[in-house]
């Protein structure tokens, strides 16, 4: 299934999704040296960002966290590919200056965690190529 | 967004990397704030300069782009740095923010952005004129651009001003149509102001005032009979301080208030809420302050001169730093102002300021007549602070 949304930053990149419905923001809510998030009582925190296609509703916080998606990438710890509901600046220039592909205008009710995307920053689509496996309960 | 040829070329590669990258941000900024064209601009103010804010991870981007073959195509300067780049020993920062904050200050230079270091751009030679479009970072300028001079730029941040210095260009929303500049209350000052630390306690009442507003209304005030650029300057840096305020209009004062007429809604200022403004930003009880700074924003000649006259023979008593632009200092400097002010123990911090310098942790309770300076000593450094007029800051040095 493909969802078509607005493109952000060019680039394709497709990986295991993570979703949380809560706002993230890169600094101080993400530890740069690890790509985990601290943020205390965030649905992610503990989680690990690295190669993620990371889907969250929009950015918040300081400007500084462009730098900080930068470094996460510089070190081999960003998420793959980045999937919002409806994008800010922080996301979107941290997304451009690390080459991170990102789509925007997705609905995020159709998108879980587990699941295997594949993000089209060019064409601003999603597309869901499995389903995630059948939860075991 | 509809592009023009030499924009799609950018977009394309054919300018090289960094402007590729440049045009990107501008087409993403633009996408999310529903530009439909870019603007061109002749004038630039970039933001992310201090290392402090930048950390390696900017430098590193900063340094890409100047290899990525980045060249200002507008005239670009520079917000403040973490340290005075060429004089650091007498403020006590060295190495290896030294370092690292030189590096930063090469890759902008690289790519041909005037390494002033100034939150003034509009007193050391980028001063653009009414309605020109232009892309500044630095909250406090783009208040003094939108409101004082008439100029036209949004609050943009490091990355998209960088990004419009390297193409000429901005996405044409926001304040660079004239609907976003309309005025939608009337903020009526029913007290006497004297002096920036009054006028930056005004700008207290007003931003908190409009922080809570979700629609941010453009305010129209009436009420200051007159307004000294100094005095505009704290009004600017406070407004945007504590309400991410990028446009007012003053009644007689700025050049766009004469053609708008008064919103009808009118939230009126009495001495009392000026009062509690003041008395939030004093919490350090006099025998606390151990800092003090004037220079917020960067001092202009008119204030060193009143500043050497205060302090002609006589003896500051603690850390005080003047923190101004460089060609500001140096034509103190012949005027014989600077020679007075260091003769009194006072330090020049040139190049950087208490908003961006590494001082957590230094002191303990900073004196200022900044509003602006308060809010980031106490949030950045964690400081107690007191907001006093230019002289009682003097005063307080000299105690």
């Amino acid at each position: 299934m493909r969802l078509q949304g607005r493109s952000i930053c060019p680039g394709r990149a497709g990986g295991e999704a993570l979703v949380t419905h809560m706002p993230i923001s890169f600094y101080g809510g993400v530890d740069p040296e690890s790509g985990v998030v601290v943020e205390p009582g965030h649905e992610l925190e503990g989680l690990s960002l690295a190669g993620r296609v990371l889907v969250f509703p929009s950015g918040k916080g300081s400007t500084v966290g462009s730098y900080v998606i930068y470094r996460l990438k510089r070190a081999g710890l960003a998420p793959a590919a980045i999937v919002n509901a409806e994008c800010e600046p922080i996301t979107a220039v941290g997304c451009i200056i690390a080459e991170i592909p990102c789509v925007d205008h997705i609905p995020l009710d159709r998108l879980h965690t587990g699941q295997r995307l594949v993000v089209d920053g060019e064409a601003g689509s999603v597309e869901i190529v499995q389903q995630q496996e059948k939860d075991p309960t | 967004m509809e592009l023009t040829p030499e924009e799609q070329a950018m977009l394309a590669g054919e300018g090289g990397p960094a402007t590729r990258k440049a045009m990107q941000i501008l087409v993403a900024l633009g996408t999310i704030y529903g530009a439909q064209r870019m603007v061109p601009v002749t004038s630039v103010q970039v933001s992310g300069v201090s290392y402090d804010n930048l950390g390696q991870a900017g430098l590193e981007f900063l340094t890409e782009m100047a290899t990525g073959g980045g060249r200002a195509r507008a005239l670009a300067t520079l917000n403040p740095a973490g340290v005075d780049v060429e004089e650091p020993q007498p403020l006590g920062i060295g190495d290896p923010f030294l370092t690292n904050q030189r590096r930063v200050l090469e890759a902008y230079t690289r790519m041909g952005i005037l390494s002033t270091c100034t939150c003034t751009p509009y007193l050391v030679g980028n001063l653009p004129h009414f309605g020109e479009s232009i892309a500044w970072a630095e909250s406090s300028a783009v208040c003094m651009a939108n409101a004082v001079l008439g100029a036209r730029t949004n609050r943009e941040g490091g990355p998209g001003a960088l990004a419009a210095a390297l193409t000429g260009r901005t996405p044409a929303y926001g304040y660079h149509l004239d609907e976003a500049r309309e005025p939608t209350l009337t903020v009526l000052v029913r007290a006497r102001l004297a002096g920036t630390s009054d006028f930056g306690a005004l700008g207290k009442v007003i931003g908190e005032h409009l922080a809570r507003r979700p629609e941010r209304p453009v305010p129209y005030i009436r009420g200051p009979e007159s307004a000294s650029l100094e005095e505009l300057k704290s009004l600017c840096a406070s407004v945007a301080t504590y309400g991410s305020v990028a446009l007012f209009h003053i009644e007689g004062i700025t050049p766009e208030a004469d053609c708008m007429t008064p919103p009808k809604e009118t939230l009126t200022i009495g001495p009392e809420d000026l009062a509690r403004a003041r008395s939030a930003l004093s919490d350090a009880a006099p025998g606390e302050v151990d800092f003090v700074n004037l220079g917020c924003p960067h001092l202009s000649l008119r204030e060193i001169a009143h500043l050497a006259d205060l302090l002609r023979g006589r003896r500051v008593r603690k850390e005080f730093w003047i923190t101004t632009a460089r060609p500001t200092k140096q034509m103190a400097e012949r005027m014989g102002y600077a020679q007075t002010i260091t003769a009194s123990g006072a330090k020049f911090a040139v190049d950087t300021c208490c908003v961006v310098a590494p001082i957590r942790g230094r002191f303990t309770g900073l004196a200022t007549d900044s509003a602006k300076a308060c809010a980031y000593a106490r949030a950045r450094h964690g400081l107690k602070t007191r907001l006093l007029p230019f002289e009682a800051v003097v005063e307080e040095a000299l105690r």
